[in-house]
């Protein structure tokens, strides 16, 4: 089915989200859409799915204006789409979630089961996905998941099917696997739109590749265009995009963990018997699809999350902080940059200045006596703005009216402003424009060149790369191993999926 | 002990058997070594039933000790289990509970006799208000609405079903203006639920007081000023299905009853086949776990919650109409007296489960007629205690399935798009 969008125009507010973007798919083909977070992909296909209404422009298949009020009538369409965050209710089976919203019934209205399992199993089998169609959707690993999304839009018999960042959750081993599916898909006479800020995938998968940036179409590229001309392009200026780093001068041991474990929110043993070493002047990567227990582990060095009591310990300089409360960890010199910068990093109502000073709340820089200080949090405010780049009208704006690089950078600011021995950046450029996420890298290498020990928890292999001195693999809460930086992304996604060095 | 092994111990631990245990030591102790001499008779068959079946006589003390004996039993086997670190089976706990209940019973009637019969049938006319406000609560949590309203839901539908039976002197009209009533009061929690995104425990409340308010005002103003045109209903016919009452305990219990019972045991059973056999169920279920998701199969939210959170407050109002014209044959001050707070607590109780719901609802029922039984029986016994004693069946009962429960997961969180 050939798709087509015309001049799709939607705002919200005052933000022009997509800006009179046209768009060709062709049938059979794979139709790559690259651009940075906050570029308005998932927003325009949004709009195609019709979740968001579009202000102005119009979508064809095969040449016939569409008008969806919903997805009911995009689905009915045959548009199909996997969205970034899966859309599947996690106490249902396979097939209930396949069957959902067009049901198989039988008599009164009551459920044929029979039927949906025969469809997902029809549909595993034709493309080889092996899938259960009984099992519970909360038991499934991410890539099935992540199939079971795919066969429901098949089983509806779509024939545009839409591709919301689909690589973000999986190991490179599962993204291999997922291409494949998309070129048997392709092959099929399925129309593809997949959605991706990640070069090399486009460049393996797709037969043309549209490029966004800040809500317009920049231009169309093929995919043997080299990769710094698809940066560019998708950025607007040239990036370089290797980090320089001087090779690594580690010395004495900063943070020593033995034998830890954490329990998550469910309580299940998220972090498992863990122990390593991180040095001063090197960066300790912890690599591994999201989920594994890097979350709840940074949490706990931070003292967040507290350590099954009677097991391991947490050494910081040779003091053991085990039992210490996060204020205490903090003051004996941890920094952290934590994953969620809207829960966790930042008070969003709060401005710039008020937020820099969060975690120097008594006896810092920021204050005198029981009083804050503001003369003083002013100057050093402007100060960090200006040397972090935070682009912002002034330092009394609320944190929430920055752009998610900026708002990465005043946390950044925030914590590698103050004098630490150890620093844990969990996902530090998570959802933040190529330029930020330029800065921020630079700055961390600048950290560990300083002789200070950093820990980098993130789920992005080229980031992982690109920045460790050792790589820590982790895979449901076990450290699979710790490998050197130029392990091989094959060796690492083996790794990742539990296969042991 | 490996760090492994602790980590599953952490999951199921020995609060079963311990709570057990200990129960099965105080029943084994009290109603049996300690207990009261005398024979009790469970009567199966009253006396004017066709099928009469001899009621069996058993010494009260024996009994004590042989459900003792049982229920130590049951808390050892559970044990075993918990040790192996499987949790006790449901069905176990309830039938330690039921060897529980029938010691309790003959404890209390030393020297009497127990009516089966009337105690069963009485528990369910009780729990039928009860019932149907948890099938109302069910309905509306289900799609991810909370209810707390549901106490204004059933004062609604007694007053109506009391004031419109006198009125047109038809007990049908009664009935459906109580259900309609109280679908209005459901309206009004949907709407700002779901178009205004209120924060729905502040609605409920509302809406409690406002029922109580207004029922009372009514009451005072209009109802005691002209009782006998407009609050006189009296209660409907007992239906007697032929055949089937005739049945020892299960036919006098089950099909001799008034048309509200009758619904609430035809009610049951069809929100269970609709809820997890249909797809109206499963698109409900859908909503309440996970709209967004629901949302992007063409399933509207919005639709899906308002037509459930208000067929929901129709099967309230039926309750409140069988507190009336199905019980006490006139509407009272505040007379629903916490039985829609009950209700909220047999949802969360029977797990969002229609049957389990209803079966705790039972229980509730239960505990009421206890207490007076038992104060009629043995006037001795402070009745408090005996009040509390199905509550401490219901711990038990709980501590059984401790962990499974889980709410719907959009429960009380309203939905917007984009």
């Amino acid at each position: 089915m050939k798709l087509e969008l015309r001049g799709i125009t939607k705002r919200f507010g005052t933000l022009v989200a997509n800006d009179s973007i046209n768009l060709v798919v062709e049938p059979g083909q794979i139709h790559a859409l690259l651009g940075e977070n906050g570029a308005g992909k998932s927003t325009l296909m949004n709009v195609l799915y019709g979740l968001y209404q579009a202000d102005a422009g119009e979508v064809l298949l095969d040449g016939v204006k569409q008008s969806f009020s919903g997805p009911g009538d995009a689905m009915a369409a045959g548009i199909g789409m996997v969205h970034q965050h899966f859309m599947l209710i996690p106490v249902f089976t396979v097939a209930e979630n396949v069957a959902l919203g067009h049901e198989p019934t039988g008599i009164l209205g009551s459920l044929d089961l029979e039927a949906a399992r025969k469809r997902v199993i029809e549909i595993s089998e034709k493309f080889g996905f092996n899938v259960d169609p009984d099992a519970l959707v909360e038991d499934l690993p991410v890539g099935v998941q992540q199939r079971v999304e795919i066969i429901k839009a098949l089983s509806r018999d779509a024939r545009v099917l839409v591709l919301d960042e689909p690589t973000a959750v999986l190991t490179p081993q599962e993204t291999d696997e997922l291409m494949l599916i998309m070129k048997q898909l392709a092959k099929s006479g399925t129309s593809i739109v997949f959605i991706t800020h990640k070069l090399r995938e486009v460049k393996e998968v797709a037969d043309i590749i549209t490029v966004i940036r800040l809500g317009k179409v920049v231009g169309d590229a093929k995919p043997d265009a080299s990769t710094s001309e698809l940066a560019s392009m998708m950025v607007g200026r040239e990036v370089e995009l290797t980090v320089d780093k001087k090779a690594v001068a580690a010395g004495d041991v900063v943070l020593k963990v033995e034998n830890i474990s954490v329990l998550d929110d469910r309580f299940q043993r998220a972090v498992d018997g863990i122990s390593f070493e991180v040095h001063a002047g090197e960066i300790l990567a912890f690599a591994g699809v999201q989920g594994n227990g890097q979350t709840e582990l940074a949490e706990a060095l931070v003292g967040l999350r507290s350590t099954l009591t009677g097991f391991g310990k947490i050494t910081l300089k040779g003091q053991d902080i085990t039992d210490r409360s996060v204020r205490r960890r903090l003051d004996a010199g941890i920094a952290y940059i934590p994953e969620d910068r809207k829960t966790d990093g930042l008070v969003s109502e709060f401005s710039i200045a008020e937020n820099l000073m969060i975690n120097a709340s008594y006896k810092s820089r920021f204050t005198s006596g029981p009083n804050i200080n503001f003369s003083s949090r002013r100057d050093i405010a402007n100060q960090l703005v200006k040397e972090f780049d935070v682009r912002t009208p002034s330092a009394d704006t609320p944190a929430g009216k920055l752009s998610g690089g900026n708002q990465q950078k005043v946390v950044v600011a925030r914590e590698l402003s103050r004098n630490v021995d150890l620093l844990i950046a969990s996902q530090p450029t998570r959802g933040v424009d190529v330029g930020s996420i330029e800065f921020i890298h630079e700055r961390i290498v600048a950290e560990r060149d300083a002789g200070k020990a950093v820990i980098l928890i993130s789920t992005e292999l080229d980031e992982v790369l690109s920045l460790a001195d050792r790589i820590a693999v982790m895979y449901r809460g076990k450290i699979v191993g710790i490998v050197g930086p130029t392990t091989s992304r094959e060796q690492l996604g083996k790794m990742m999926a539990g296969v042991s060095a | 002990m490996t760090i492994t092994e602790l980590a599953k111990e952490e999951r199921v631990g020995f609060k079963s058997p311990a709570v057990m245990g200990f129960v099965g030591a105080v029943v084994m102790l009290f109603f049996g070594i300690l207990g009261r001499e005398g024979e009790v008779a469970f009567e199966i068959s009253r006396r004017n039933d066709v099928i009469q079946v001899p009621a069996i006589p058993v010494d009260s003390s024996t009994l004590g000790i042989f459900s003792g004996v049982l229920m130590l039993a049951i808390a050892g086997y559970s044990l075993s289990r918990s040790l192996k670190n499987l949790r006790t089976p449901i069905w176990l706990s309830s039938i330690y509970g039921l060897i529980g209940v029938i010691a309790l019973l003959g404890w209390l009637a030393a020297g009497a006799a127990v009516p089966i019969a009337f105690i069963a049938g009485t528990a369910l006319v009780l729990a039928v208000p009860i019932m149907l406000g948890a099938m109302g609560g069910i309905m509306c949590e289900r799609v991810g609405v909370t209810n707390i309203a549901i106490e204004a839901q059933l004062l609604t539908g007694a007053f109506m079903a009391a004031v419109v039976s006198s009125i047109t002197d038809n007990f049908l009209f009664g009935l459906f203006s109580a259900m309609i009533g109280a679908a209005l009061v459901s309206m009004v929690l949907a709407v700002f639920a779901i178009k205004y995104l209120a924060q729905q425990i502040i609605v409920g409340v509302v809406l409690n007081v406002l029922m109580i308010g207004i029922t009372n005002f009514l009451y005072q103003q209009w109802l005691t000023e002209d009782g006998e045109n407009v609050n006189f209903p009296g209660t409907m016919d007992i239906i007697r299905i032929p055949f089937l009452s005739d049945i020892p305990i299960i036919g006098p219990v089950l099909f001799e009853n008034r048309i509200t019972v009758f619904l609430a045991l035809i009610i049951v059973p069809t929100l269970y086949f609709v809820l997890f056999k249909s797809k109206l169920g499963l698109r409900a279920r859908a909503v309440g776990e996970h709209p967004l998701a629901a949302d992007t199969v063409g399933i509207n939210v919005g639709r899906t919650r308002f037509w459930w959170v208000t067929i929901g407050g129709m099967s309230a109002g039926l309750g409140g109409a069988a507190l009336t014209i199905g019980n006490a044959g006139a509407f009272g001050r505040e007379m629903s007296g916490g039985f829609g707070f009950i209700a909220l607590a047999v949802v969360i109780l029977g797990r969002w489960h229609p049957i389990s719901a209803a079966l705790a609802a039972l229980l509730f029922g239960f505990s009421i007629i206890l207490r007076v039984w038992a104060n009629q029986v043995s006037p001795g016994i402070p009745t408090d205690f005996i009040t509390m004693v199905p509550y401490i069946v219901t711990i038990i009962a709980v501590v059984g399935f401790v962990g499974q429960s889980r709410p719907p997961k959009a429960l009380a969180v309203p939905y917007t798009k984009g």
